[in-house]
């Protein structure tokens, strides 16, 4: 009986190491194409290969990949994510050297299809191209700011603003080389707050997305 | 019975999905889509046929107590084997299952045939039967898919014919619950003996 499961075991187990193997490969360039494409869609165009750094902003751990071009920095890629509906919005957002959001992409999200799903289709992704912090107001039309929400999924939309203002947080502490300074912390820290506020109430008000 | 009827009984008369009623779960979550349904039943077809001739190779040297075990190790290995494969080689198809590509490794139709076929009969019936009941299962949720994706999306297969959107309900779980109520009616309706 006893040796039974373990032939049984023993043989699933080498046949698994042999697949493993020979998958191996294909997984890792299927998941390295996938960074390059997302890094490609989302920054302007650029030469050599992206560099990949880390850097940790208000206590949270943040990926991004440095891009140049004839040696001047073209732009960054960074990854960035909100909370959504049903779990984190996780983005690439691609920024210019001076910190215009050149192009969004999302790399996962777990969002209502037909509802907040629809953040992946150009409709609601494009209008974050070429998004200039500095001229218009990063936040949903609702919170008083210039962004198209999806109809009935504000709370993913407000997931994606923030997924870019996380990243945008990003770009001022890798540009400053530092952490950002106390002042623009704090106001990251209340729009956070008034973030969670709203998404609650319209939550439980609307059972709306 | 012949190898054809074997296949065949698993489209119509022992249809998983709308007369056994097996596998819901992965029945109600994953039709979103008809290339999400058919996606799902693939992986599971894929499964099913594999486990069905393993297990049905390995039965007789397997104890009788501890066959449910077995079984489980023997599934998980090909649904493990299964997952490296479409990582490697469907990765976007992939990411849309998630998590019901190892909850195969629990689904009921896989122990069941195993249980009720594949340990009583020889390795070509079994894998006659895995590929009936599989394409049954592909067939019945790529329909279950295609109505949701026609009634909540206005597309078919991803191709959009009615701009705007559908009725959204059929794309969320209730809707799901509700297609399948109705498609299990004309389903019996169609099959019934007169």
């Amino acid at each position: 009986m006893v040796l039974c499961l373990l032939v049984i075991c023993l043989v699933s187990s080498a046949l698994l190491a042999v697949v493993y193997a020979v998958t191996k490969a294909p997984i890792d360039a299927a998941a390295a194409a996938k960074t390059n494409n997302a890094i490609a869609q989302v920054v302007p165009e650029f030469d050599g290969t992206p560099e990949l750094a880390e850097i940790s902003v208000a206590g949270t751990d943040y990926t991004y990949y440095k891009v140049s071009k004839g040696g001047s920095v073209a732009g960054y890629a960074i990854i960035a994510s909100g909370s959504g509906f049903s779990g984190p919005v996780t983005l690439m957002v691609g920024l210019t050297s001076d910190g215009i959001v050149y192009n969004t992409t999302v790399l996962s999200q777990a969002e209502t299809p037909g509802l907040g799903a629809k953040c992946t289709e150009p409709a609601f992704a494009d209008q974050f191209r070429n998004f200039n912090p500095e001229e218009k107001v990063l936040k949903v039309k609702k919170d008083g700011g210039d962004v198209d929400a999806i109809t009935a999924s504000t709370i993913t939309s407000r997931a994606y603003v923030a997924a870019i203002q996380n990243a945008l947080n990003v770009f001022a502490a890798i540009t400053t080389g530092a952490q950002p300074d106390a002042a623009s912390g704090a106001s990251t820290l209340h729009a956070t707050m008034e973030y969670e506020n709203t998404s609650e109430t319209d939550n439980g008000g609307q059972s709306n997305e | 019975m012949s190898k054809l009827q074997l296949i065949t009984k698993g489209l119509v008369k022992e249809n998983p999905t709308f007369v056994l009623i097996l596998g819901m779960c992965p029945t109600l979550a994953t039709t979103t889509s008809a290339m999400n349904g058919m996606g799902m039943g693939l992986a599971t077809l894929f499964v099913l046929v594999l486990s069905n001739m393993a297990i049905s190779a390995t039965a007789p040297y397997i104890p009788d107590k501890v066959r449910i075990p077995a079984y489980i190790v023997i599934i998980a290995a090909f649904v493990t084997i299964l997952q490296f494969i479409m990582q490697a080689y469907t990765p976007a198809m992939y990411e849309t299952l998630g998590l019901f590509i190892p909850l195969i490794v629990v689904n009921c139709i896989v122990l069941g045939r195993a249980e009720a076929f594949a340990n009583k009969n020889s390795v070509v019936d079994s894998a006659c039967d895995g590929l009936g009941i599989g394409l049954g299962f592909t067939l019945s949720l790529t329909v279950l898919g295609l109505v949701r994706e026609i009634l909540g999306s206005g597309s078919a297969f991803g191709y959009k014919f009615i701009s705007g959107d559908g009725i959204l309900v059929f794309v969320l779980a209730p809707g799901a619950f509700l297609a399948l109520g109705y498609l299990i009616v004309i389903f019996r309706k169609l099959t019934a003996k007169k």
